[in-house]
C-alpha cells in the first residue's frame, strides 16, 4: 500500500511558508556545522579522545530539517542515539551531548528539561512510547487548564530508523497515539541500514509510513535528503499535531554513509560502489547548489561559514577535552529522588574502600 | 499495635476488604493530587477486573482514569513520557503475569530514568500490579515477581498484607517522587479488616517493616498474602506453647535491615515464607542479611518455605505449592530442633 500523499496534511503555513534568504543560510550553516562536528567526532574517536561514536554522515538534512521545523519553546524531541544533527539545531550545548561519547554519564550532561531534548536513548525505540505519553500530557494540560486553544499543544518529535520500526514498543505507541489523538510526529530516518540488515530485510512493506494508514493516521513519505523538503514536511506534521488532530508519520528516505558506529565495518556488508549509488547525492553538495542557483549565496558565503563551523568543531574539541569524570559518587546520588538506607550503606563502603586503596 | 490505638479518634475504623480500602486510597489521591491520573485495561467503565478502580472513573472523568489499549509496553512507556510531563501516573498491570511484556520498559526506561537524566526527570510511578497466587487462575495470573523488581536498580517495591497496610501504603507511594511496584496480594483482595483512615503517622508506619505478631522463639518473615498465613501458623504453634514472631516485611525493596536484625536476634532463629520460586528468591537476600546481622546470635541456619522451582502450577495444584501451613510448621521444626554437629 502506498502511503498516503503529503496533501493528506494541513496547507503550508502562511507565516512560514517558504523559507527566506537569511533561514535559508541559517539551514546552511547548520548544515555544515553538524557535518564538520560529525566528522570531527569519528576522528575523535581515532585519535582516542572519546571510545565510541555513531556517526550520522549523509542524515544531516533529515536531522536539521526536523529540528528547524519545530518550536523549541514547547515541543519536545525524543532522540536515539544518532541525533547529534537535531540537538545541534535545537541548541543543545554539544560539549554536553558529546559526553555521552566520552562516557561520561550515559544520557549526557545537557539537561533535558531546559533543552527539550531527551535524554540519549540507547535502547532501540526506546523512547517512541514516552513521546506518545509526554504528548498525552500536552493534551491533558490543555484540557485542565481549558485553554482557547489558540496557542496550540506542545508537539513531541519521536524520533526512530527503519531498524526501530520492527520493534513492538514502535507499533504500540503508534496505536497509543492514535487512539489518544496525542499530538506526536513520528518523524523516521530509513537510512537503509539497521548496522548490517538492509531496509528490505528489516521493513516487510518497504515503507514505515505506509503504515500510518493502518493506525488512520497521516503519514508522509519524504526526500530525505531534502532540507526544505524535510523542513516542510515537519511543519506541516507538527501543525497537524499540533491543532489537536492527532499524530503524524514522516518518512524521511536517507542513508547511513558511515559505519553503524565508530566499531562497525561496512565492508562487511555492503561495498563503497553501493554506497555510492545507493546514498545519492549528497545532502550537503545538494543545498549548497539550490543556494547558488537561486543566488541566496556565493563562494564567499560559503567559504566563511565552513570555516566557522571547522571553528565550531574545534571549540567544542576543546571542551570535550577538558570533559573530566564525574565523581563516583554520583554513581549513588541520581538512582532515586529519595535514596534508601541499602543504597547509601553501599555508597559510604564504597567511599571507604575507594579512599583506602 | 491495635493496644497503642488512642481511645478517642476523629476517624472511625471502618471494615473494609483490601479491594475497598485500595479503591478508598485511590480515590483520596486523586482528590489531593490533580496531576495523578490512573490507567490501564479496563479500569475506566468497567472498574478493573478486580474493581479495585471501580466508580473512580464516574467520579473524576475519563481524562484522569482512562483505559488503555490492550499493550502493558504501552502503558508504561506512556506512564514514563505521562512522568515526564509532569504528571503522577498510577498505571495497573492487570496481572503479575503481563507485567513481562512491559518488564523492558520498566527495567531500561522507568527505573532509569531519573539515573540517566541525573535527577532531572523524576519518575513518580507507581504501578499497581495485582500479585502472587491463591485464586485458581489461569496460566500466568499468579506470579510473584517481587525478586525480579527487586533486584533492578532505580525501583521500590513494596506489598501490603492487609487492607490497613493497602490503604496507607498506597497513598504513601504515590506520594514518592520514585516509582515504586505496589503488589497487591490478589488472594487478599475480600477479605475484611479494620481500617483506621487516620493519616497520623505516629501510629501508622509507612517506611519498614512492621511485626504483625510478637514472639520469642522464631521469626517468620513474610510479606503479601503470606503474612496471614504465618498468623495462622503462629496461632497454631501457641498452642504447643511456642511463640514465633511474624515480621511483616512490607517493603521488598528497601529491604528494612534494622527491623529484621531487631527482630532476629532477638528470636535467635528466621524462617522467610514466600510463594516465589527459591533459587534466588528474596528469601535469599533476607538469609544473606540475618546471616550477616545475626551471625553470633543464630541458633540455626535461615530456613526457607518457598514455592518450588517449577513453572506456577495449574490452580488445581497450586495448594501443593504455595507454602501451606505444615509446610511452613515443618520449617519452623527444622529450626527449632536444629543442634550444632
Amino acid at each position: 500500500m502506498a502511503p498516503r500523499a503529503l496533501d493528506t496534511l494541513p496547507p503550508r503555513i502562511a507565516d512560514a511558508a517558504v523559507p527566506g534568504p537569511d533561514q535559508l543560510r541559517d539551514l546552511y550553516r547548520m548544515l555544515t556545522n553538524v557535518r564538520q562536528l560529525d566528522t570531527s567526532a569519528v576522528a575523535w574517536q581515532r585519535q582516542g579522545l572519546i571510545p565510541g561514536y555513531a556517526p550520522m554522515l549523509g542524515q544531516e538534512a533529515a536531522q536539521v530539517g526536523a529540528g528547524f521545523g519545530v518550536d523549541k519553546a514547547r515541543d519536545f524531541a525524543f532522540p536515539t542515539y544518532r541525533e547529534m544533527g537535531v540537538a545541534y539545531t535545537l541548541g543543545v550545548n554539544m560539549v554536553e551531548y558529546m559526553s555521552t561519547h566520552k562516557a561520561i554519564w550515559h544520557g549526557g550532561l545537557y539537561d533535558p528539561v531546559a533543552t527539550h531534548f531527551a535524554p540519549f536513548q540507547a535502547v532501540v525505540g526506546g523512547s517512541v512510547l514516552h513521546a506518545v505519553g509526554w504528548a498525552h500530557g500536552q493534551t491533558l494540560n490543555g484540557q485542565t487548564l481549558n485553554s482557547s486553544s489558540t496557542a496550540g499543544l506542545g508537539v513531541a518529535l519521536a524520533f526512530l530508523g527503519d531498524g526501530a520500526s520492527s520493534q513492538g514498543d514502535v507499533h504500540e505507541a503508534m496505536n497509543f497515539a492514535a487512539i489518544l489523538t496525542a499530538p506526536v510526529v513520528f518523524f523516521v530516518q530509513n537510512n537503509g541500514w539497521a548496522i548490517s540488515v538492509p531496509t528490505e530485510q528489516q521493513v516487510a512493506g518497504g515503507s514505515v509510513a505506509a503504515r500510518g494508514a493502518g493506525y488512520g493516521m497521516p503519514a508522509v513519505r519524504v526526500d530525505g535528503n531534502d532540507v526544505l523538503a524535510v523542513l516542510d514536511a515537519t511543519r506541516r506534521a507538527a501543525a497537524h499535531a499540533r491543532a489537536g488532530l492527532g499524530p503524524v508519520v514522516v518518512e524521511a528516505m536517507t542513508y547511513r554513509r558511515g559505519p553503524h558506529s565508530t566499531s562497525d565495518d561496512p565492508g562487511r556488508y555492503r561495498t563503497l560502489d553501493d554506497e555510492k549509488i545507493d546514498g545519492g547525492e549528497d545532502p550537503l553538495s545538494r543545498f549548497r547548489a539550490a543556494l547558488l542557483e537561486r543566488g541566496m549565496a556565493d563562494a564567499a558565503f560559503f567559504a566563511e561559514a565552513d570555516a566557522q563551523a571547522q571553528a565550531r568543531a574545534d571549540e567544542i574539541r576543546d571542551g570535550v577535552v577538558d570533559l573530566t569524570s564525574r565523581p563516583g559518587s554520583e554513581m549513588f546520588d541520581f538512582v532515586f529522588q529519595e535514596s534508601t538506607p541499602t543504597l547509601g550503606a553501599q555508597a559510604r563502603q564504597w567511599r571507604e574502600e575507594s579512599e583506602h586503596v | 499495635m491495635s493496644e497503642t490505638l488512642e481511645l478517642v479518634r476523629e476517624t472511625p475504623l471502618l471494615q473494609l476488604s483490601m479491594q475497598q480500602a485500595i479503591n478508598r486510597a485511590l480515590g483520596e489521591i486523586l482528590e489531593h493530587d490533580d496531576r495523578a491520573l490512573i490507567f490501564g485495561e479496563d479500569v475506566g467503565v468497567l472498574g478493573g477486573v478486580f474493581r479495585v478502580t471501580d466508580g473512580l472513573q464516574q467520579r473524576f472523568g475519563a481524562n484522569r482514569v482512562f483505559d488503555t489499549p490492550l499493550a502493558e509496553s504501552g502503558i508504561l512507556g506512556t506512564a514514563i513520557g505521562l512522568a515526564m510531563a509532569g504528571f503522577h501516573p498510577i498505571p495497573e498491570v492487570q496481572f503479575d503475569g503481563f507485567a513481562y511484556p512491559a518488564v523492558n520498559q520498566i527495567i531500561t526506561q522507568l527505573a532509569r530514568m531519573n539515573y540517566r537524566s541525573r535527577g532531572r526527570l523524576p519518575m513518580p510511578v507507581t504501578l499497581r500490579v495485582p500479585s502472587f497466587g491463591g485464586i485458581r487462575a489461569p496460566e500466568h495470573h499468579g506470579e510473584s515477581l517481587e525478586s525480579l523488581f527487586a533486584h533492578v536498580p532505580g525501583l521500590k517495591v513494596v506489598s501490603p498484607s492487609n487492607p490497613q497496610q493497602a490503604y496507607h501504603l498506597l497513598k504513601h507511594a504515590a506520594s514518592m517522587p520514585d516509582p515504586v511496584i505496589f503488589m497487591e496480594p490478589k488472594a487478599r483482595y475480600w477479605n475484611k479488616a479494620a481500617v483506621d483512615l487516620a493519616d497520623d503517622q505516629d501510629s501508622i508506619s509507612l517506611e519498614g517493616s512492621v511485626i504483625a505478631r510478637p514472639g520469642k522463639h522464631a521469626t517468620l518473615v513474610a510479606w503479601g498474602a503470606m503474612v496471614s498465613r504465618c498468623l495462622q501458623v503462629a496461632e497454631l504453634a501457641a498452642e504447643d506453647g511456642i511463640e514465633l514472631e511474624v515480621l511483616d516485611l512490607r517493603w521488598l525493596k528497601p529491604i528494612d535491615e534494622a527491623g529484621l536484625a531487631a527482630s532476629v536476634s532477638r528470636t535467635r532463629r528466621a524462617i522467610v515464607v514466600h510463594e516465589g520460586p527459591h533459587t534466588a528468591g528474596l528469601g535469599a537476600e533476607v538469609a544473606a542479611l540475618v546471616s550477616q546481622s545475626c551471625f553470633d546470635t543464630l541458633r540455626a541456619p535461615v530456613e526457607r518455605v518457598t514455592g518450588f522451582d517449577v513453572p506456577y502450577p495449574s490452580g488445581d495444584l497450586e495448594d501443593e505449592y504455595i507454602p501451606n501451613i505444615d509446610r511452613i510448621l515443618f520449617g519452623v521444626q527444622r529450626v527449632l530442633e536444629y543442634r550444632r554437629g
